[in-house]
Formats: structure tokens, sequence, C-alpha cells
């Protein structure tokens, strides 16, 4: 048996979120009427002309500065020219050979906690394309061309990743990187972050990279996965069995799971790029780009950096806390407003809080549950007003009721029991009603010293402090 | 002294003193282009109504003291520039029915000027031709001799003025289309520097080539005209920010001591003898005002030709692409399926020489060909550039024939598409550098119109205007009119 290594490479497409298009005046929000957001110039009618999108470009170089790439002060508009009925100008503007953010790289961190990196090769703007439409339209098809303008980087890796799980981890940092940015919503579903992978596989230790397949359109980090995964059994399957990988064009079919040739090398385009003689080469000024640094926000590797020395949380929790800037918000100001308990804070958030959101499908930036009324909570615990058990009853409550923290816990009288007297009561009861078990624990049987903690939260219904009921439980059974 | 024998100064100042009425000029000039059509075809539409009504709300305009030195003086429309609600042809029958939403930049200022639009001028497909032969709507005759093309592409704008069917006619020269049939009709064109004029609504031949401009009877006329029309336009990103001089205040500055500067490279054996002897002729007028001549070389311009041909084709098979019979234009009937659609649509929307044009184009660019040919030939665009930047630190601007001979017969290279376009050997130049130019008559060769161009530094217009008039103030060529348009 061969061992096989897998190559990918990555080209990421980010709408860009804009108020206009790129090249013209037409607003970019989605889920419009058809056709609703297509001026002139997005139709391409006779004579008009693109007129570059200064906001465009700033995110392009926002981009740039955040993966710490190179910015070409001089890049150039091209044409990409191919006939097809979502493409009202018979071109796409995009950049060919000078693109306006050069090489850079993003780091990634692999399941057993050590950091890869992997290159940027280059980003680039261009616009997007119309879509095609053929529900509901027997026998015709439909062209709407809302998207059609709307600005877009293309993000290009070089083939530096080694399984489907690098890409998805490559690809879920680009994601949270332009939502820190506020260059893209990231909404997947809609379009606006998705994905080409360039699948290779060779023998392992070989140099010569294999023949690749790239799969086209992937708008989820599943879809990539399994893509991935697919693409990469099928190549070698076919190795495997005396056949030939060929350099084409493939789909992936969510529905079956599987990748399906969509067009091959041969019959690919011959897209005749060259400068578009309607712009002119975008130059850019040392202010500009001072002004867009400037803008830039922490990014979420050196902000995780910081909430680990800042509130002592491990490099996993920092990353999960820092996975998107509201995220990371909410936990700054739930760890401020409880003071000295930035892990008892996390670990809410990673815990109830987020399976809570994630149950009814909710952002944290919602407004559900404020980091102030969690903070109302994580307090009384703190100061042992209520366990962290009876905590888990009081969140629930506060989520379904949205009510505050302390009127639950007042209303169900929930407050914990930390007099003495009447724990030492409780567990009196308890010693009287199982003589037997009290019998066998002063034999030496330890173990049923659970047992005996169990019976008196049951008796007191969970509230006994749990500290001072081990101290007062060990003394009374030791008689 | 006819009314529509008047240049546009002449006919502004009339207006004024209300010697006629803009309603009255607009009648004057509708039926000389109801007459003529029969034996010219300089116009595709005529829009008698609305330029009507356009000239009693200029007259009105008039009357109340709002107007601007245009209003009210009719003008024309090359077919190429977009007009709201009336067709845009551009010659084409791929465009036959096309009306377009919305006006184009030059058409707007114009109209904002005051000027009355008569209607749109005929021009070659696409405006790709130098003879008016390849529109869809039939040649243009030249009216100095029916039997002779007017040239091309602006054969319908040069002949509207030649004839006085208007004072004036917006024209496009991408390759010489302005100034070739300038000089074949006898008439004043003008090519403005590339980013004079807003492209914005000027349906795109060549992008990096194609450059608006006017044709009058005179330079003073065309600076009137041009002033309104040149200036930055956000629409058009390669319009240049730059303010646009008042052209009419340096039309009669002395030419004691300007620097004309002779190209070797025009004065070739291509060249017709007899037209030579007109260009030698102007020559001498200017030296009588004080001019001195020399000659320099631009020792890569007999490249232009070639270049030109492929860098245009290139850039014309790209924009050319929107023309697929889905949104607007011709579609053909019953299509199969999508590339049914596509190939029968542009089969038969297009004429031979756009095909011919595309299909060069879309050769030169294609993978393995792009660096010999596209490439090359902007780097060979590049030096005739850098050719005319050394001319001009040695001379204020460069003079010698539009064209190596008169007005040719219809049909008489339409079979050779290489001779027809080696008569772009003298124009092409200017587009490849971006550098102002223009044609003005100056004589007669068997009774047919020779031209006279004069090539300016970038954004020269003035002195270029300027050395146009004093040469007009001198001779009268430009007023001479053909026979049975007098």
């Amino acid at each position: 048996m061969k061992e096989w290594e897998t190559v990918i490479g990555l080209e990421i497409h980010a709408q860009l979120s804009t108020q206009s298009k790129i090249f013209s005046a037409s607003p970019t929000a989605y889920g419009a009427p058809p056709n609703a957001q297509a001026n002139l110039v997005d139709l391409g009618y006779p004579g008009v002309l693109p007129v570059l999108n200064r906001a465009a470009v700033q995110m392009a170089v926002k981009f740039g500065l955040a993966i710490e790439a190179k910015i070409s002060r001089h890049s150039v508009f091209a044409r990409k020219n191919y006939f097809y009925p979502d493409l009202p100008k018979g071109y796409q503007i995009s950049q060919y050979e000078l693109p306006v953010v050069g090489p850079g790289a993003i780091d990634i961190v692999l399941d057993d906690g050590a950091h890869k990196r992997i290159g940027v090769t280059r980003a680039h703007l261009e616009e997007d394309a119309g879509k095609s439409l053929h529900e509901g339209l027997p026998g015709v098809s439909g062209i709407d061309l809302n998207r059609a303008g709307t600005p877009l980087i293309e993000i290009v890796s070089e083939p530096d990743m080694r399984s489907a799980k690098e890409a998805v981890a490559y690809m879920k940092k680009v994601h949270t990187l332009v939502r820190y940015l506020e260059i893209c919503d990231g909404n997947m579903q809609e379009g606006s972050f998705r994905c080409d992978a360039n699948v290779s596989v060779r023998e392992k230790g070989a140099e010569k990279f294999g023949t690749r397949a790239e799969i086209k359109n992937l708008n989820s980090f599943r879809f990539v996965e399994k893509a991935i995964n697919f693409e990469v059994a099928r190549q070698i399957d076919l190795i495997e069995s005396g056949g030939k990988v060929v350099q084409e064009t493939r789909l992936y079919d969510p529905d079956k799971g599987e990748t399906r040739s969509m067009r091959s090398k041969e019959e690919a385009n011959d897209y005749r790029y060259f400068p578009d003689p309607d712009l002119l080469p975008l130059e850019l000024t040392e202010d500009l780009i001072a002004g867009v640094r400037a803008s830039l926000p922490e990014l979420p590797d050196a902000k995780a950096a910081r909430f680990s020395s800042q509130y002592g949380l491990s490099a996993y929790d920092a990353g999960v806390l820092t996975a998107s800037r509201e995220l990371a918000a909410y936990y700054e100001e739930l760890a401020s407003l409880v003071s000295g308990e930035p892990k008892l804070a996390a670990n809410w958030v990673m815990g109830e809080l987020a399976a809570a959101l994630n149950k009814e499908g909710l952002e944290i930036s919602g407004g559900k549950m404020s980091a102030a009324r969690l903070a109302g909570l994580l307090k009384r615990i703190s100061d042992k007003t209520i366990s962290g058990k009876i905590a888990k009853e009081v969140f629930e409550a506060m989520w379904s009721e949205g009510a505050e923290a302390d009127s639950v816990i007042e209303s169900k009288g929930l407050r914990q029991i930390t007099d003495t007297s009447a724990i030492e009561r409780a567990i009196e009861e308890v010693m009287a009603k199982n003589p037997g078990q009290l019998a066998e624990y002063r034999s030496g049987k330890d173990k049923l010293f659970g047992f005996f903690v169990g019976q008196v939260m049951k008796a007191t219904q969970g509230k006994a402090n749990p500290a001072q009921l081990n101290e007062l439980l060990k003394k009374k059974l030791a008689g | 002294m006819t009314v529509h024998g008047k240049t546009v100064a002449q006919l502004s100042e009339g207006l004024r003193r209300k010697e006629f009425s803009s309603v009255e000029l607009t009648r004057v000039f509708l039926e000389r282009i109801e007459a003529s059509q029969p034996k010219l075809n300089a116009l595709i539409s005529v829009t008698a109504e609305e330029a009507l009504q356009c000239a009693q709300a200029a007259d009105r305009a008039l009357a109340s003291g709002n107007a601007t030195p245009l209003t009210g003086v009719p003008i024309v429309h090359k077919d190429i520039f977009c007009t709201q609600g009336v067709k845009t042809t551009c010659g084409s029958r791929m465009l036959e029915n096309f009306v377009a939403p919305y006006d184009a930049t030059v058409v707007a200022k114009l109209k904002g000027a005051g000027t009355v639009m008569l209607g749109k001028a005929n021009m070659d497909e696409f405006a790709m031709g130098s003879s008016n032969e390849t529109s869809f709507f039939g040649a243009v005759r030249n009216p100095w001799n029916t039997d002779l093309v007017p040239g091309g592409s602006s054969g319908g704008s040069a002949a509207v003025v030649a004839a006085r069917l208007a004072p004036a006619a917006t024209a496009t020269d991408t390759g010489g289309s302005i100034r070739q049939p300038a000089a074949l009709c006898g008439v004043t064109g003008v090519k403005p520097t590339y980013g004079r004029v807003s492209r914005y609504g000027m349906i795109a031949f060549a992008s990096s080539l194609d450059q608006g401009g006017i044709i009058a009877a005179t330079a003073e006329d065309a600076a009137l005209l041009l002033r309104a029309m040149a200036g930055f336009d956000p629409n058009d990103s390669t319009s240049v920010e730059r303010d646009v001089p008042d052209y009419l205040s340096t039309l009669q500055a002395p030419l004691q001591g300007l620097k004309i500067g002779l190209l070797k490279e025009f004065f070739d054996k291509g060249l017709d003898a007899e037209v030579e002897r007109r260009i030698r002729d102007a020559l001498g007028v200017y030296e009588k005002l004080g001019a001195t001549l020399r000659e320099v070389s631009l020792p890569n311009l007999p490249l232009s030709v070639p270049a030109y041909y492929v860098v245009a084709p290139a850039e014309c098979s790209s924009n050319l692409a929107r023309f697929d019979g889905v949104r607007f234009g011709h579609r053909c009937e019953n299509p199969r399926d999508l590339m049914d659609l596509y190939k029968r649509s542009r089969g038969e929307g297009f004429g031979a020489e756009v095909k011919r044009r595309i299909m060069t184009g879309t050769y030169v660019l294609s993978a393995g060909y792009y660096d010999a040919y596209y490439l090359k030939a902007q780097k060979v665009r590049r030096l005739i550039a850098d050719d005319f930047a050394r001319a001009f630190t040695e001379v204020d601007v460069v003079i010698g024939p539009t064209t190596p001979t008169p007005a040719f017969a219809i049909g008489a290279k339409t079979s050779d598409p290489v001779t027809m376009y080696l008569n772009d050997i003298y124009t092409i130049g200017a587009n490849l550098a971006g550098v102002p130019a223009m044609s003005l008559p100056c004589g007669f060769v068997q009774g047919l119109p020779v031209g006279l161009q004069i090539v300016a530094p970038h954004f020269g217009e003035a002195r270029m205007l300027n050395v146009a008039h004093l040469y007009q103030r001198e001779t009268d060529w430009h007023a001479r009119l053909p026979e049975g348009y007098a």
C-alpha cells in the first residue's frame, strides 16, 4: 500500500460590505426583487463606464494589512472575457497580473495545538456576476443581476494545506478575519463567503504536485470538508486502479455527497485577459494606506494572546472566545462586570450561554442574554448566594422568562443555605432515616459519604452550601 | 448671406440680435435635411418634432436673457452618442431599434448649453470604417461628388456640415474618424486630447483610443462647441480632471515665432503630389504669419497602422461582447438554446467589417498570441507616444496632410480592407499617442477638398485652434460650399 499526501489550495471569495457596487452606484443589499438593484452600468448598457468604489479598495487594503501582505502601490484591473447570460458585459472586471494585495500569510492552529503558516499568494478585487434563475420559470431561464457588480476580494492561498481539516481551519480563520475587519458579513448561505478548492494527491515524499481538480463554489465549512475528503478518496482510488487524474473543474453535490465533472481543461475558456482600458491603473498613496492601517482593529491572534495573559485563560479558551469580535466583546464586558472571576465568566460563556444560543440559533449580539444580566448571575455564584448547580436552574429561568438573576433566586427561594444549624438539622434527619447506611459507613465503607451528601442535598432542594455541608457531614458521621 | 451659410458664431450673434428665431433656423435646417436625404443619406434619424419643441424653449430662453452662446443653435449628433428616448443605432442592425434610456454626457452638456438636436448622423457600423460604407443604413455620399465616399467613420457628421444640413455635428475619432471625413468633405474637425471629452454614453469601439469631438465649418465654431463639451466627468474614469480653457479667448493670438514641425514620415511616397502642393501652400501662409518650419521625425510612426489594427480590434472584441441578444439589441428568432441565441443574434446583428475586427481582436488576445501581438503593439504605442513627446520639445505643433488623397469612389476599396486601413496612415498616430489633432480645409484637387492636419501636444487644444483660426482668417477654403448646397 502506498502512502498518499493530499495537497489543497483555496480560492476564497468574500463579498465586501460596501453600500454600493464596485463599479456603479447600485445598492448591494441582499434579497431585493430580481433586477431591482441593477442599474445601466450593472446591465452593461451600451456607452456606460465603470467607476471604482473607493470603499472597496480600502477594504481590500485592510485585508492585506491584516495578513501583513505586500500592498501594491500600483495595481491594474483586467477584463476576463467569456460569454454567459449572468455576465452582462461579456467580461468580468477583475485583477490579473497586478493584484492589489501581494504575498502574505495566515496562521492556523491544528488539532494537536501546533501552529501552521498558510501562504496567501495574493488577494485581488473583482466584481461578482449575476445569477441565473430556473425555479418557477418553465421553459425559460431568468437572469437576476442584483448581485452583478457586487465587490469581491478573491483570496488565493498557496497549496499549503495537507488535509480537509487544515483547509477548514484556514477557511474559518479567513472567515473570522474578514468579519473582525468588518469588510464582509461572512454570510455563507447568502453566498457572501464561498470558496473553490484545488485538490490533488501525490505519493508521500514526492516533490511534484499531482494533477489537480478544482471544486467550485463551496459555501459551507462542512461542504468544504466533505467535498475535499470525497475528492481525495476519488483521486486515490482512480490512481490505485491504474487511472489518471485529469485537470478539470468539478461541482460538489451536497445531496449525494460527491463531486462530479463540470468541464475539462480542453473545454476551459480562454479568458483573453487584458488591462481594462476603461479604468486607470489603481495607484495607492501612502496616506490612504496609513489611514487604513490606523483603522485596523485588534486582530484575532493578538486578542487571543491578550486574553490568555490578561484573564489567565488557556490558549484553547482564548481561541474560542476570540472567534468573533462580538463574542470577544461580550466576554470582555462580562469579565469586567464580574471582576476577579475571568475563568468563571469564560466557562459560562462557552458552556451554558453558548449551548442556549446554539439551541435556538441565536447570535450573541442578539441581546437575548445581555452581559449585564449574566453578570448578575455570576456574582451570586461568586458570593456563594447560590451554588453552581443551582445557578444552572436560575440561568434557565432567566433565559426563558427574561428575568434578572436575583428575582429568580428570591421568587424560587433558591438562596443557598449557609446557616450551620439548619444544615445540621438536615444531616441529623438523614442519619436517623438511614441507620443501616450509617452503620456501614462507620464500619469503614467511606464510599457512602457521597450517598449522604446526595440525601442531604435532596432534603434541602440542593440549596445547602456544598463546602459547609461537606465539613459538617464529616463531623456528624464520625459520631 | 444665407442663413444656412452662417457659422455657429454668426448664428449665435443673429439669434441674440433677433435676426431670426431658433424655430426659424431649425425649420431651415430640417428642410435642408429632408431635401438632402435621398442624395446624401447623411442622417439615420431626424427628430423634427423634438427639435421644434426644443427650439421654442430656446427662443423663450433667448427672450428672457437666460441664454448661452449656443442657445438655439441646431446641431446633429453622431449616432454613436446615446440620446434618451431617441434611437441610437451606432450604424448597426444590432441596435436598429435600440432606444437609449439616457443621454451621453456630451449630449447632456450640449443640451444644457441650449443647442437644438435635429437628428442623428449616419456612420460606419460601430465606428469601424473609413468610408461610411459599413453602415447598416447605407453609405453616406460626399456632398462634393455623390459618387464618392465622405470618409468615415463620422462620414454622416462631415457630410451634414459640408452640405450645411446643420452648422455643426458631434463626431468621434478612434483612428482618424473625425479628421479623415472632415478632410474629404472640406470641413473643420477636431479630435481633442484623450480624456478631454467624456466617453460616457458614447458607444465604445476601442476605449483607449476613442475620443469625442466636433465637426464644424470653422475652428472658431469648433472652439465654441468644444468649450461646452469638454471637461471632467465623474462617470468616466479616463476623463481628466483639468479645467477647460476658454478656447475662444486665445483664438487671435499671433503666430509670430510659432515653431511648426513637418513630419518627414507624413511627406512620403504615398502622398498624392497635388495634395502635397496644397499642404506646402498652406505652410507658406504660416510662414507669412511669422511661423518657422522645421523638419521633425517620428521614427516609429510607420508602425502605427499595424499597432492600431491590433489594439483597436482587441478592445473592440471585448467591448462588443455585451451585444449578445440577451438584454437589448437584436435577438434572433426562436433560438434553440443559449449558444444558438448568441451565434445567430451576433451573426445577424453585426456586419462584415465588425465581424472581421472582432475575429482579429479575439485572435490577438488569445493565449499564446497575446505577447506577440497585443503586448508588442502596446510597446509600439508607447514608442510612438514617446516620439510625439520628443517632437513637441522641438516644435509647438506638427502640420501635414490629413489623408494621402482626396475622396475616393464608393466601392473602390471595399474589397481590400488593408487598402482601406492605409487611409488612416496619417491620423492614427495621434490616437495612439492620445494627443489632440484636427483637420481643416486647405484647397481643392480636381474639385475635391484637401485637409490640412494640425497635431498639438497633450491638452494643447487652445494653441491648435488658434493656429487653425489664423489660417482661416487668411483663406476662404472653409467658406466654400458644394454645388447644390450653397
